[in-house]
């Protein structure tokens, strides 16, 4: 290309950038320069609505974060568990057994009732619990266990797994056989490391094979007594050898799908009133209690968190506002005679009020960029340190939190630039003439 | 044909705290296209209040001003906005041009409130520079400027849109005398380009520089004259050297 060439096209682009965009981009380029001529003011100027955006995107980012924390602890155990208990309760207050109040309206009958397809369909197993405490004694060795007297389809309902050996047969249920499947820490504790297979551990006294080990599962999240810490015996073999009682502790239920849980909650209601002959729900003695509503409360209190935290957060986008509206006025007035030159040489008022508020949108909208940048930043450290303690903790931003950080800031950078921007326009041009 | 600036009765009132003052009163005189006026009169006289109503920035509050034979009392605030951008350039004293922006960008200025943009500023922007010998300071920020080369910056804005009407405040106030008399060399330049040239100064010096001088004092036009012996700014700055 010659020079005269590069020359002419050069001039060509040039007479391309229509007014329009020069009536955007030259206020952005006047406020980046004011901005640039005193950094540091600048910096405290946009460094509320740097805290309050960065605040909104950790915000709505640890929210989740932490949601799928908890949420994912919950289904760990199963958000489809249904869970009986004897005695009447309301859903918020804990379960008259959690005071040492033995009832005893729960029975095997109730259990079997609850098995049956034709009763609630949306059941696909059902186990029977009752627990105590006992001393289990191997080769010397006496520790205090807690003991679960349970049904053969524990392994099914609670997803449990097995670690070596087997879990107990309805046969063996059915028939009091006297066999244990020990929680690892269990296993651990009497056995010191040797295998438990095949070997007779005594409870109460009383003689049992052990034929099996669970996998360790680690917390059990609601659950009182983890499962790594017990020892599972047929249902029936506590309850006659080792209790000497005939009614069950507690019923878990698995729901073929979460969403089954309402309506499965109201058919098993009404087969257990059925089964104690109850027409009135309010007489009822026993209560029906999901993971759904244990999920609900949690997410209440995260969700009332959350929002006391936005709150802060637009707090601190306020007082970003108004140092924003602050930097403006000042601008405004230290740039009175920019402004009567302006209008001198044709700017009308609507020119000038537009040019403030690019320049006050521009100011926040760079806040707001800055705030997002950091939030994000913040967010990802969290999440890296939360997995590295081994926590389910994925790094959730989502792009909604972003659309409304940046929509929060632009509007910021309108709301609180009009009325500078109004001041700017108020200006006569004769300002231009006055001399110093 | 219609005179550019009809002048009829014109007087302006300030009213501060209630107190009156008269900064104009009872000025009559017409101004024809192609003219080159100088306004005269010490601090204080009104010619900056006349100078001011003259181009567009205030109004009278009494008798009547015509521009191009029509009453500006009749002209909306975006009318008045417009034709100062597209009939009027202001010269001023302290030349005004924006701060850390570079030259080309201050004399694009006007263009940027075209409201009917023709997508030719580049090519304006570097006539007007290149008409006051500035085009090779075109990407200097304003601030490296000396004063001389700051008013003639000023000028190309004034003349960017190829005004009908030029108003010079006190032009050459701020600048040594070979710097002033560049300034008047190119206003007389323009001036018989065929711009009509309005230059306000309390010099008699500089007003001599013009083919007409209006005198005024304490609000009153005392005196309108042709100039018998005119200045003309290119021998004398023959004369400098």
């Amino acid at each position: 290309m010659t020079r005269s060439k590069i020359v002419a096209s050069r001039r060509a682009r040039r007479n391309c950038s229509n007014n329009f965009l020069m009536h955007i981009l030259s206020p952005i380029k006047i406020s980046y320069r004011y901005l640039m001529a005193a950094k540091f003011r600048s910096f405290l100027t946009i460094l509320g609505i740097i805290i309050g955006v960065a605040s909104v995107i950790i915000i709505m980012a640890m929210g989740r974060s932490a949601q799928a924390l908890i949420l994912d602890q919950v289904t760990g155990i199963g958000s489809n568990l249904l869970g009986v208990l004897p005695g009447a309760s309301d859903e918020k207050s804990p379960p008259p057994a959690a005071m040492g109040i033995a009832v005893t309206t729960l029975k095997y009958g109730d259990l079997q009732a609850l098995r049956n397809g034709r009763n609630v369909p949306e059941v696909i197993d059902a186990a029977g619990y009752v627990i105590g405490t006992a001393t289990a004694v191997y080769n010397g060795t006496s520790l205090s266990a807690s003991f679960e007297g349970t049904t053969a389809s524990y392994i099914n309902v609670e997803n449990a797994a097995v670690a070596t050996g087997r879990f107990f047969t309805k046969d063996e249920e059915m028939d009091m056989s006297r066999v244990a499947v020990l929680g690892e820490n269990e296993a651990k504790d009497l056995f010191l490391g040797a295998s438990p297979l095949g070997k007779v551990i005594k409870i109460k006294e009383e003689n049992f094979t052990v034929i099996g080990v669970l996998k360790k599962r680690g917390s059990s999240g609601f659950g009182v007594t983890s499962q790594d810490d017990a020892i599972f015996v047929p249902l029936r073999t506590a309850q006659k050898i080792l209790l000497g009682i005939d009614h069950l502790g507690f019923i878990r239920l698995k729901v073929s799908d979460a969403k089954f849980v309402p309506q499965a909650k109201a058919e098993v209601a009404t087969t257990l009133r059925e089964q104690h002959h109850i027409t009135d729900p309010t007489n009822d003695d026993f209560s029906v209690r999901d993971m759904a509503s244990a999920i609900e409360i949690i997410t209440q209190i995260t969700d009332v968190l959350r929002y006391f935290l936005l709150v802060i957060g637009a707090i601190s986008l306020l007082v970003g506002g108004v140092g924003i509206m602050n930097i403006m006025l000042l601008a405004v007035s230290q740039r009175i005679r920019e402004v009567g030159l302006r209008k001198a040489v044709g700017a009308r008022d609507a020119d000038v009020q537009v040019q403030f508020l690019i320049e006050s949108v521009f100011i926040s909208g760079l806040g707001g960029i800055i705030g997002i940048l950091i939030g994000i930043a913040f967010s990802f450290l969290v999440a890296t340190i939360m997995q590295y303690l081994q926590y389910t903790w994925p790094f959730i931003i989502s792009w909604q939190s972003v659309a409304a950080a940046t929509a929060v800031s632009v509007g910021i950078g309108i709301v609180f630039g009009i009325y500078p921007a109004r001041k700017a326009a108020e200006i006569s041009p004769m300002e231009a003439l006055r001399y110093e | 044909m219609t005179p550019l600036i009809q002048v009829q009765n014109m007087s302006k009132t300030y009213a501060s705290e209630g107190v009156e003052t008269k900064a104009l009163s009872r000025a009559d005189f017409q101004v024809e296209k192609g003219e080159f006026l100088s306004i005269m009169g010490p601090s204080g006289s009104g010619k900056s209040t006349l100078m001011q109503i003259l181009g567009f920035l205030d109004h009278p509050t009494g008798g009547q001003y015509l521009f191009e034979g029509r009453d500006i009392a009749d002209f909306s605030a975006d009318e008045l906005a417009s034709t100062r951008n597209k009939k009027i350039g202001f010269v001023f004293q302290s030349f005004n041009l924006l701060p850390r922006t570079s030259v080309f960008e201050n004399v694009e200025l006007p263009l940027l409130y075209d409201q009917q943009p023709d997508g030719k500023n580049y090519d304006k922007v570097m006539a007007a520079l290149r008409s006051v010998g500035m085009e090779h300071r075109e990407k200097y920020l304003s601030n490296q400027l000396s004063g001389g080369e700051k008013q003639r910056v000023a000028i190309a804005r004034a003349l960017v849109n190829d005004p009908e009407l030029i108003f010079a405040d006190e032009p050459t106030g701020n600048l040594d005398s070979h710097s002033g008399l560049t300034v008047m060399k190119i206003l007389q330049g323009l001036n018989n380009s065929g711009h009509t040239v309005i230059l306000v100064t309390h010099e008699t010096y500089t007003a001599e520089h013009a083919k007409r001088i209006i005198y005024i004092k304490d609000g009153q036009i005392v005196a309108d004259d042709p100039v018998k012996n005119r200045r003309i700014a290119e021998g004398e700055t023959e004369l400098l050297k």
